[in-house]
């Protein structure tokens, strides 16, 4: 009878701690609590409301533990037993269903301006995209009442959220284009706005569009690299060149310092964007500096006047670098051909590749007295190549003068020790 | 006094305390038997002259190399780039190297066939097999001093097999690299079993060898038809022959590191990722190639433990040669022996090149 009661009473405990562990498990008061409405709205065949509640497990907000009142208000634990979706959907607990377009960045900015919420998830985390989107062009119209721009959810998505750095997210770097192409490339419904729709397709051809999109450079711009994101603005005529010069900033400060920024500016265009395109940037050439029939500084000069002299002169000092530099390159190649050690040329090789590179940024500063200084260095390291490459050369030479020498007579000590065994063995024959 | 005699007395002055009238009568009488096989006595001949071309090439790399993972790779650049014909030297070593142990090889083998191993020169063949173990320690320990990229790894491979080994595996790994991981240690470690222990193990081995050739004269095959075969004196006639053919291999030696001087490559960075196709030197690929194909795991023994140990059985069975052939030591032929090399030669031949396909 003892041992029945003390048997029952272990059931007993075992029961307790068993429900307790279920209640304290981390995470499932969260799972259950946002599993309610998703139960619901999972049941419906229409898309539109069964939608939001099967995409949500992959939802950034879902991972980090937040559930579907967090956003939408109301009552999650009830109404699904009861059959009744208004006891879930009442307004008194707070909730606001879907938000209208006019009223989602303020919806979202309701926990992503906060900066003493958002902390709690992400402390590097901005939370300026709110004042941001505000002064953007999307915002504007937005306010003025324009529903058909851009909002959080239309580059983001909605319940499928996912981080920027996920690969799979609409805003992921080489997702942005696309995302933005989804309203700018349409021509029907950009018709309103009289602003070109090519832009995609001029950014796919360009060289930034090229790297990022089929070489998956991620150094290489998008669309929010110019434009800003949140904050999506087109940059003013003169202020391209700071967007450009966020990575080229060795070009922009050149330029800025030649005597094209004040030309430019007296004439009204563009400063990068003048000579490089905007949206279709083109890989650079070596052939867009001089007076030829490539060249972009005879866009605007005339045979006679300054800057074409300038850009004839600038053009041949770096032909003549890179005419060197080729040389070099060749003479070092075929005595490494040869089979001579040519490491110290190659190192060297370096230095005049470099200076021939800063030559090529220090073009922008369309002025001969700051670029010679540059093409001098380089003629100067390409010279100590050559220097180099001719030593290797003669090396070459002295191998095969030497080997023209020694084969010989290596083959002659042969043949004398072969005549001197015949002549012994004619002498003493071996029995 | 004329000049003739003041040479003879000075000649008679050295062999007084020398002796050498002593060696030159052994040679004047030494004999080598001429059949339609004795080309293959002058393989011996030449890899002690690849040897010696080793020694020479060697002692001249000795003056200029620095066994410092901060120096080892710029030393050897040094001596190929500013040292006059340091190029022509380090090429000569590394083609003398190869040419020594592909001779070593064929030597091996020709001995082998022609059952030169059997009664009463099983020591013979017993020195002149560690010859060859002692030949690829040089190889392998060499490969390393110049410091690159694919020897870094190629002997990061190598020196991995040796931990496989139960027990004693991961200590016999850390006394070979001087640590756990292949850094300066291990190179400083090589240099010395390159320069020194090596050397010291070869000579004693060397003279082992030469000497008991040397008293044993040149072996005739089986067969009745060598019984009776013609005798060539060693001196002069076996000597200058051999010594056409020395002079011939320095051409040689000379035309290869002339036209294909042996390459440096990029210096060894221990966290670059490993060069493609990496492999050892041609001499170790059958063994490499060998250890690739054999499964993870053989029933419950570990892969790469059981190709050691078939290696290392292998290693026991070549010196054992002359103890394992019964019927040469009764001056019978023994097919199967000889069926056995010309499986290993296949053997050989096959995983070699495969090695290089991969």
């Amino acid at each position: 009878m003892r041992a029945k009661r003390f048997d029952i009473a272990r059931l007993g405990v075992l029961t307790a701690a068993l429900a307790l562990l279920v209640v304290l498990w981390p995470g499932s008061a969260g799972v259950s609590y946002a599993s309610s409405c998703i139960d619901c709205h999972s049941a419906f065949d229409d898309p539109e409301i069964s939608g939001p509640a099967k995409k949500f497990h992959d939802d950034v907000h879902f991972q980090k533990g937040l559930s579907c009142v967090d956003c939408h208000g109301g009552n999650a634990s009830k109404g699904y037993d009861e059959g009744d979706p208004d006891l879930a959907h009442d307004r008194k607990a707070g909730f606001v269903g879907a938000p209208k377009t006019a009223d989602i960045p303020k919806f979202c900015a309701r926990c992503h301006s906060d900066i003493e919420y958002m902390k709690k998830y992400n402390p590097k985390l901005r939370v300026d995209q709110y004042l941001e989107y505000r002064s953007s062009v999307h915002g504007k119209r937005l306010e003025s009442g324009d529903t058909k721009v851009a909002t959080c959810v239309s580059c983001h998505g909605v319940h499928d959220i996912m981080p920027v750095k996920d690969t799979r997210a609409p805003v992921y770097k080489t997702n942005v284009a696309k995302t933005c192409s989804g309203c700018h490339s349409n021509a029907k419904y950009m018709e309103p706005y009289h602003i070109p729709t090519n832009q995609f397709d001029l950014y796919s051809a360009s060289v930034h569009g090229e790297k990022l999109l089929k070489e998956g450079d991620l150094a290489a711009p998008t669309c929010n690299n110019c434009h800003g994101n949140h904050g999506a603005t087109p940059p003013g005529l003169m202020s391209v060149s700071n967007s450009c010069g966020e990575c080229h900033a060795n070009n922009l400060e050149y330029f800025n310092e030649s005597p094209h920024k004040e030309a430019f500016a007296d004439l009204g265009v563009g400063e990068c964007d003048a000579c490089h395109g905007h949206h279709d940037v083109n890989k650079t050439n070596d052939t867009m500096l001089g007076v030829g029939d490539e060249a972009i500084c005879v866009t605007c000069h005339d045979q006679g006047d300054p800057g074409y002299q300038t850009a004839a002169a600038m053009a041949t000092e770096f032909d003549t670098l890179k005419a060197m530099l080729g040389e070099a390159r060749t003479l070092l190649n075929k005595a490494e051909r040869g089979g001579v050690n040519v490491s110290l040329g190659k190192f060297d090789l370096h230095t005049a590749d470099d200076a021939l590179v800063k030559a090529r940024t220090a073009v922008h500063y369309f002025d001969t007295s700051k670029f010679n200084p540059i093409i001098v260095s380089g003629v100067s390291a390409t010279e100590n190549v050559m220097d180099l490459g001719n030593k290797a050369m003669w090396d070459l030479k002295l191998r095969q003068i030497g080997l023209g020498f020694t084969l010989p007579l290596v083959l002659l000590v042969a043949l004398a020790l072969y005549l001197k065994i015949r002549q012994i063995e004619r002498r003493k024959p071996i029995p | 006094m004329s000049d003739s005699s003041r040479r003879s007395n000075l000649v008679a002055w050295f062999d007084q305390r020398l002796g050498w009238s002593t060696i030159k009568e052994v040679a004047m009488h030494k004999r080598v038997p001429m059949h339609k096989h004795s080309i293959w006595y002058y393989l011996g001949g030449m890899t002690l002259f690849c040897f010696l071309v080793q020694i020479i090439t060697g002692i001249f790399l000795l003056l200029y190399y620095r066994p410092t993972a901060e120096g080892a790779f710029e030393s050897v650049e040094f001596i190929m780039t500013e040292v006059p014909f340091g190029w022509l030297m380090r090429s000569l070593h590394s083609w003398s190297a190869n040419l020594m142990i592909f001779f070593a090889f064929v030597h091996l083998f020709s001995v082998f066939f022609m059952k030169a191993y059997r009664k009463p020169r099983e020591l013979t063949w017993i020195s002149g097999a560690f010859l060859l173990i002692l030949s690829l320690g040089f190889g392998f320990s060499g490969y390393l001093l110049p410091w690159n990229q694919l020897a870094y790894f190629a002997t990061k491979v190598g020196t991995d097999i040796l931990g496989q080994i139960p027990v004693i595996g991961h200590w016999l790994l850390v006394v070979a690299r001087g640590g756990d991981n292949v850094t300066g240690a291990t190179l400083t470690r090589f240099f010395g079993v390159h320069v020194a222990i090596l050397p010291m193990i070869t000579t004693f081995f060397l003279l082992a060898h030469l000497a008991l050739v040397q008293k044993q004269g040149m072996s005739i095959p089986i067969g009745d038809e060598y019984k009776n075969c013609r005798q060539m004196p060693f001196f002069p006639n076996f000597a200058l022959r051999d010594l056409v053919g020395w002079t011939l291999a320095l051409g040689t030696l000379v035309l290869l590191a002339s036209i294909f001087p042996w390459e440096l490559g990029e210096k060894a960075d221990a966290l670059a990722s490993a060069p493609a196709g990496i492999r050892p030197e041609w001499f170790f690929c059958f063994m490499f190639q060998t250890l690739k194909y054999i499964p993870g795991k053989v029933w419950f023994i570990n892969g790469e433990l059981l190709g050691i140990l078939g290696f290392g059985i292998g290693g026991l069975a070549l010196i054992l040669v002359p103890f394992l052939d019964r019927k040469a030591a009764h001056e019978q032929r023994n097919t199967i022996m000889t069926a056995i090399g010309w499986v290993v030669i296949l053997y050989i031949i096959v995983f070699t090149v495969l090695a290089y396909m991969d």
